[in-house]
């Protein structure tokens, strides 16, 4: 089973539901934390690396003895990576996006590919979890290849807990696409309120049913529990607004570490959309997990 | 005119408010929203929409099924999986493109043998020229699961330069997204200064670096806060020895403040609550607006 933890507006607390979720469960677990731009998990879980791997795009390298200048190059390109001004071509490669579109086309055979680094995907374990990070060079724009080598790392038999980038474009659809089951961390205010419409929707455009997990709540900001009233997506679990909380993360310590009797409330979650999963028609309990 | 942007590396770490309390204080500024993946800001500013456009983000394949004939020319050569195959109720092969994984980059249009492939324009989202309380604003939506973010970004960025130029305002001041890659480099590349909003716990630390990296490979000179800084008042020394020791300006510290959310739930910016986090917002953009005016931004 494969659930990804998402959330269209940054910062709502993905990482920390997703270690504490990776840390509840029972059984082999592995956490991809697809968000390569700005990873974390690792803060949380100490993995010792067993092993890492680059990750490469293919992108054009051109002889210029071979070329005649003659643009078709540039014309194929969709990302304005190859410009060929007074017939001398030009390469952005940071603009590249590995298609081989280039190569193909060029009348010449003066363009060949050759590697080029974004980025490198890590593997590990640490707190009993099986622990896969990747993190995208900086100054690189783009990071879906990490994420899809991320992916392909799992092993059989594994529960995947996905710790998802924000946002709803390439990057978050790159890391949530083929899950199961998504988690939507959400924070009552209207931020975070327009942030998570967005995430809905996104996880609708994919077809992966969805739940939320409410993070600094308080009882008197309803809007999240309204809107997810009115939508009937289920809220699982409400973990309070706490200064204590905040301080304890802001250390990398794992939320269920400072809330032990949470463990068991992670459980449930699980319990949960596992019985929704298996039951072609059902809908999960719009009943909640009570912390206060 | 100065063009400033807001970046984090790290999601949350409070950009947005920030950006609309500086807004407030400057009261000469055009706003650009850079955060078309999530955009937040018009929630405070409450802009009032003068023109709206559609963005055209780039292209996307799809197959024409009177023309094709099966070869898989098309799933030999895309390199992002995006064709899906399957055998129809005669048992004979079809091709189509998923439009989610679809990166818009023509192989499959140019090298199909039955040019079969169409490849029109994809409205990836839209785009409006806005006013609001604080001055002209340039923001966007982009489609969900959209790609160009980067190009809608550009897009932004160019009219809000434009209209800055056009009404004599000497500030442009842009909200970006958070991490380091696509939308966040086209937010930054060519602007005066980067703000960049920390946040004192071990991951905005990690994640701060990391965008204070971005900022010097591409040669933006940088300003740091820390927001929340009494959460964790090691790590926030922390956060500004790492800013003096990378070159960038210490721009100050912001408290931690259930006000500023506070100010949020009523729509308004921070400093137009007198919560007491607005003081300290206050000086961080004297701190930066004296160097911004100074010139004196090359450490």
């Amino acid at each position: 089973m494969t659930i990804a933890v998402a959330s269209g507006k940054g910062g709502t607390g993905k990482t920390t539901v997703a270690v504490s979720l990776a840390l509840s469960l029972e059984g082999s677990v592995v956490l991809m934390d697809c968000d390569v731009e700005a990873p974390n998990s690792h803060i949380f879980l100490h993995p010792i690396i067993a092993g890492e791997e680059n990750v490469y795009i293919s992108v054009p390298r051109i002889d210029e003895s071979k070329c005649n200048g003659c643009g078709e190059c540039s014309e194929i390109c969709q990302f304005n990576a190859i410009v060929v001004p007074k017939n001398k071509p030009l390469l952005f490669l940071e603009l590249c996006h590995g298609c081989g579109g280039c190569a193909m086309v060029c009348p010449k055979g003066a363009i060949s590919e050759e590697k080029r680094k974004i980025g490198v995907v890590e593997e590990g374990w640490g707190m009993g979890i099986h622990s896969i990070h990747g993190s995208l060079s900086v100054g690189e724009p783009i990071s879906p290849p990490i994420i899809k080598k991320i992916k392909q790392k799992q092993n059989t038999g594994e529960t995947v807990i996905i710790d998802s980038p924000p946002g709803t474009t390439c990057p978050a659809v790159e890391s949530v696409r083929g899950s199961d089951y998504a988690i939507l961390v959400a924070e009552p205010t209207p931020f975070g309120l327009n942030d998570l419409i967005l995430s809905v929707e996104m996880v609708k455009k994919l077809a992966i049913p969805c739940g939320v997990v409410l993070n600094r709540w308080d009882d008197e900001r309803t809007i999240i529990e309204d809107y997810c009233l009115n939508e009937g997506i289920p809220i699982f679990l409400k973990i309070p607004e706490d200064r204590k909380i905040a301080e304890a993360y802001s250390r990398g310590v794992a939320l269920i570490d400072v809330i032990p009797e949470l463990t068991t409330a992670f459980r449930e979650l699980i319990g949960r959309i596992k019985k929704e999963l298996s039951s072609q028609t059902g809908k999960v309990e719009p009943s909640c997990t009570n912390l206060l | 005119m100065h063009e400033l942007v807001v970046i984090s590396g790290k999601g949350g770490t409070g950009k947005t408010s920030l950006l609309a309390s500086i807004a407030v204080l400057s009261s000469n500024a055009v706003i650009a929203d850079c955060d078309v993946d999530a955009a937040d800001l018009h929630l405070l500013l409450k802009p009032d929409v003068k023109e709206h456009h559609e963005f055209i983000g780039g292209r996307v394949a799809q197959i024409l099924q009177s023309k094709c004939r099966g070869c898989g020319e098309c799933l030999k050569l895309c390199r992002f999986d995006a064709i899906r195959a399957y055998r129809n109720g005669r048992g004979e092969r079809v091709f189509s493109v998923d439009p989610l994984s679809c990166e818009g980059c023509s192989v499959c249009v140019r090298f199909c043998p039955a040019c079969a492939v169409d490849f029109k324009t994809r409205t990836s989202g839209e785009w409006f020229i806005s006013m609001t309380r604080c001055g002209p604003m340039v923001h966007a939506k982009l489609g969900v699961a959209s790609s160009n973010s980067g190009k809608l970004v550009s897009l932004v960025r160019k009219r809000s330069r434009e209209i800055a130029e056009e009404s004599n305002r000497e500030l442009l001041l842009a909200d970006g997204s958070p991490g380091i890659g696509c939308p966040v480099i086209a937010s930054i590349t060519g602007s005066d200064a980067a703000l960049l909003v920390g946040e004192p716990s071990l991951s905005g630390l990690h994640d701060l670096k990391r965008v204070l990296d971005l900022t010097i490979h591409f040669g933006i000179p940088a300003f740091v806060c820390v927001n929340k800084w009494d959460i964790n008042k090691e790590l926030s020394e922390e956060i500004e020895e790492l800013a003096l020791s990378k070159g960038a300006f210490f721009a100050g510290r912001v408290r931690y403040d259930r006000g500023v959310t506070g100010a949020q739930l009523e729509g308004k910016t921070a400093v137009e609550t007198n919560t007491p986090a607005s003081e300290d917002i206050k000086k961080i953009w004297d701190y930066i607006n004296t160097r911004l005016k100074g010139g004196r931004l090359c450490a």
